[in-house]
């Protein structure tokens, strides 16, 4: 962002090109260079600190994609079969059955949630249909303790870490529950206990911010990866650019996950980016890169395990695109027929869902069937129903908490306002919900 | 090469002109000076470039902090960096060029001293230094990020205030990044133009959940910086940059801390009161001498310190003693900080009955580099005063921000006599107009 002047010509230069009596002067008068060293051995290699390769003489454009794009790691078929045995990761019943619950959990309560919007109940919802598979996949293979930093479509990754639904309610429903304060839209949940750092609407800001918090766990030698999760619409932003140049040139102990899902509300991603994805990108940047079908969750397990495990050991950053389909609207602002055939979507829905593809194998080993398929969606269904009428009947916080933890202490200003609020509603406050809001 | 372009055309011409022109007085040793400095039209050596008038006012050797050390503004920085880093282990500083030592020589020593994983280079990337400064604050640990222009901030911006600034309030204090401060160059330094001498503290002053500081001198600069570094918020911390080298003062060389949102009224007075920060407040302490000398008129002078959030009673109080109030500052006149002081000031006085003698000076540009012209006796480019004559508002209560915004001509006698006025003559004006071609 500065100036800089270009070189002055070396001693070499000027000796050629003037005569002896006026060297004298200029040499006395320009900067003394050193005389360059010679090293024979180096003659026919470029020693340009910017890039070590070799020389060419063929005029050449790299052309994109001239082969075919990064391929699609996956372990399963689109039925549920593993296709190269020594890639199954040979969970244990207990672990894959929670990764089925939790997916079909978090289904559940998008079903509901996107409903009760729809009734006026909540102001606004996104659902995570067709990605359940990327949060829950990812989530397991971490540790619990490793430090989220998301979007606001990885609601599974919470739900598996067992995130109470009561608090996605009180979220959703900015109730005196809400650990945010109900101060944010839903869906914009945050744990502290659960190491998920809030959720908040500009994207990819949260980029260069989880390179910060890796680099801080490396110092602090805390055995700890930090993810961070974007969609491929967010990848174009330039947080991304920088938080992918830091992690790299930094050595932070980072996992990038990208939710390609094919859509960043209606723009499609032939016109989001013209490269290969974002999985090529990682290379330009000098980070390991691999792209993986997001929607078979042990693919997208092995591959964020294998991240880890070298991203703590080895302090490198790791970009994992997980392929996928948005298969729902962006949010309950949005009509997808509008720009997408219902056809695409019943495709996904019913040829290459990540739940039912989990259930083919549950079923294939005889750890689940219709039975227990019944009575868990009744069971399900049934606690996220609790969960909802519950969160609907608590009152909102209280207004006086409009003005708290702008600062951590209230400056004098803030709580002037907050007085001025205060005597507002003991006038005017006929004209408000009060009853709606904690005192 | 330029050195041989003007060696070869100068010969050429030398001899084409003969005795005419404006080559024909150089001979010798003139001849080489003249012909790599082709401006020099007269004959005679190129003008001296004008650098920023004013002079650097340093406060007393300070007593109670210990041992101090002569330091210039950039090396108080370092000091307080120093000690920062000395004291808590997990604090970092990073940003372009810190690692050997900074543009400005602010982290001169501290690579080689706490290692290179606690002061290092960043990419080039302003929204990345203060995205990845917020990331290392979320997990409790200190980061300290220099952008190396305030100019440059503002790929920064949304990091500052959709992120940093709001970070605990949406998180419901889940999470916070109060340990990250940003420091940044600001300001005038003569050669700057549009894009090193910015002071963009306006834009940051109307976002809540941030600090803003601007020192004036190298203890204030230390001190206040301690104080960022261990305030709970995040804080930007501007570096009159002009200061770095000009400014020189005995400095405490142990920690030490002077408080933030606390006004500093350097000089007490009792006719009017002058409100300015970083560098203006060593021209307004000048301006304070030359009222009292020439006018008879006494200023109480106040640096502001802390722009946001700022100390609303030390300035009231200042103006209800003296009723009348002038604010300098770098920056653009429309929605420049004084703005707010003068907003904030009148409702606040609204109640009191006193005449209000509204001033403020400002520059028309961001930036206009200094034009040598002498004829302008003031410290940086080109400036616009504003004065509404008091002897039209009728109570204060009527003095509204538009009559305060009004473009007035100055009439003589323009400042009426209020009861703290001393008894003398008022015809030559504090509040002079100068006619300079505006914008902003």
């Amino acid at each position: 962002m500065g100036s800089s002047c270009p070189r002055p010509p070396g001693p070499k230069a000027l000796r050629l090109r003037l005569g002896c009596p006026l060297l004298c002067l200029l040499q006395k008068q320009l900067p003394r260079r050193q005389e360059q060293q010679h090293f024979p051995s180096l003659d026919d290699k470029p020693q340009f600190p910017g890039a070590s390769a070799e020389f060419i003489d063929k005029l050449e454009f790299i052309q994109p994609n001239v082969i075919s794009g990064i391929p699609v790691y996956r372990v399963m078929d689109r039925q549920g079969q593993i296709i190269n045995p020594s890639e199954d990761p040979h969970l244990p019943q207990e672990k894959v059955l929670k990764f089925y619950r939790s997916m079909t959990l978090l289904n559940t309560m998008d079903r509901i949630l996107y409903e009760s919007q729809r009734q006026g109940r909540i102001s606004f919802y996104m659902t995570n249909y067709g990605e359940e598979g990327t949060h829950v996949g990812s989530a397991a293979a971490l540790d619990n303790t490793d430090l989220v930093f998301g979007q606001y479509r990885e609601a599974g990754v919470l739900m598996y870490r067992d995130y109470p639904l009561e608090l996605f309610m009180a979220q959703c429903y900015g109730n005196v529950s809400d650990l945010g304060k109900g101060r944010q839209m839903p869906v914009h949940y945050g744990c502290r206990e659960r190491h998920f750092v809030t959720i908040s609407s500009p994207l990819a800001t949260q980029i260069p911010q989880a390179v910060g918090a890796a680099y801080a766990a490396k110092r602090a030698n805390a055995n700890r990866v930090v993810i961070c999760y974007f969609g491929e619409g967010a990848a174009s932003e330039g947080d991304a650019h920088a938080g992918f140049n830091f992690a790299a040139t930094l050595e932070c102990p980072i996992i990038f996950f990208c939710r390609n899902n094919g859509y960043a509300i209606s723009t499609p991603t032939s016109e989001q980016y013209r490269g290969d994805g974002i999985a090529a990108r990682g290379p330009g940047y000098g980070i390991m890169s691999i792209r993986v079908d997001g929607n078979d969750v042990f693919a997208v397990y092995n591959a964020t395990k294998e991240a880890r495990r070298r991203a703590v050991a080895e302090n490198q950053p790791f970009l994992i695109e997980a392929m996928t389909y948005r298969i729902g609207h962006h949010s309950t602002s949005d009509d997808s027929s509008a720009y997408r055939s219902v056809d695409e979507v019943n495709y996904w829905d019913k040829q290459d869902h990540p739940i039912s593809r989990l259930r083919h194998y549950l079923q294939s080993r005889g750890w689940w069937d219709d039975e227990q398929e019944k009575a868990w969606r009744k069971q399900s269904r049934k606690k996220v129903m609790e969960a909802f009428e519950q969160a609907e009947r608590k009152p909102k916080p209280s207004p006086s908490l409009l003005f708290s933890d702008v600062y951590q202490e209230m400056p004098a200003q803030l709580r002037k306002q907050q007085e001025a609020l205060a005597r507002h509603l003991q006038t005017y406050g006929e004209h408000y919900p009060l009853d709606h809001f904690e005192k | 090469m330029a050195a041989f372009a003007a060696t070869a055309g100068g010969l050429l011409r030398l001899r084409a002109a003969g005795s005419e022109g404006q080559w024909r007085r150089l001979r010798g040793a003139g001849l080489l000076r003249g012909l790599l400095q082709p401006e020099s039209a007269t004959g005679v050596a190129a003008q001296r470039r004008r650098v920023a008038h004013f002079t650097f006012q340093p406060d007393p050797e300070p007593r109670e902090y210990g041992q101090t050390q002569k330091m210039n503004l950039f090396q108080a920085i370092t000091s307080a960096l120093d000690n920062s880093l000395a004291k808590d282990p997990t604090a970092v500083i990073f940003g372009e060029d810190v690692a050997f030592g900074g543009v400005f020589r602010c982290t001169v020593g501290l690579r080689d001293k706490y290692g290179k994983d606690r002061v290092f280079n960043t990419p080039l990337c302003e929204q990345g230094i203060v995205g990845f400064g917020i990331g290392i604050a979320v997990t409790g640990a200190t980061a300290i990020a220099e952008i190396q222009f305030a100019d440059y901030i503002f790929p920064a911006f949304d990091q500052i205030v959709n992120e940093a600034a709001k970070y605990r309030y949406r998180s419901g204090d889940l999470f916070n990044c109060g340990s990250l401060t940003i420091r940044a160059p600001w300001g005038c330094v003569g050669h700057g133009a549009l894009y090193h001498s910015q002071s963009p503290e306006a834009f940051f002053a109307h976002c809540p959940g941030i600090k803003v500081v601007v020192p004036r001198s190298p203890f204030q600069a230390k001190g206040l910086l301690l104080s960022c570094i261990e305030d709970k918020n995040p804080c930007i911390f501007f570096e009159p940059k002009i200061l770095y080298r000009a400014a020189v003062e005995q400095v405490p060389v142990e920690p030490y801390n002077v408080p933030l949102s606390q006004a500093e009224v350097i000089q007490e007075g009792s006719d009017v009161t002058l409100v300015a920060w970083g560098t203006q407040v060593h021209v307004i302490r000048e301006v304070a001498a030359m009222a009292q000398e020439k006018l008879g008129v006494s200023c109480e002078v106040i640096d502001l310190r802390t722009i946001l959030p700022w100390d609303v009673d030390t300035v009231c109080k200042s103006v209800i003693k003296t009723g009348r109030l002038l604010i300098s500052h770098e920056a653009p006149l429309t929605g420049g900080f004084a703005s707010e002081i003068s907003s904030t000031v009148q409702d606040r006085d609204r109640t009191f009955a006193l005449q209000l003698c509204f001033t403020v000076i400002s520059l028309a540009h961001s930036v206009i580099v200094l034009e040598g012209e002498e004829t302008l006796q003031i410290p940086f480019g080109n400036s616009e005063v504003t004065e509404i004559p008091t002897a039209e508002i009728e109570s204060p209560a009527e003095c509204t921000q538009e009559q305060a915004g009004e473009l007035g001509h100055v009439p003589t006698g323009a400042c009426a006599p209020a009861p703290s006025w001393p008894p003398h003559s008022t015809s030559a004006s504090l509040c002079s107009r100068i006619t300079t071609p505006q914008s902003g």
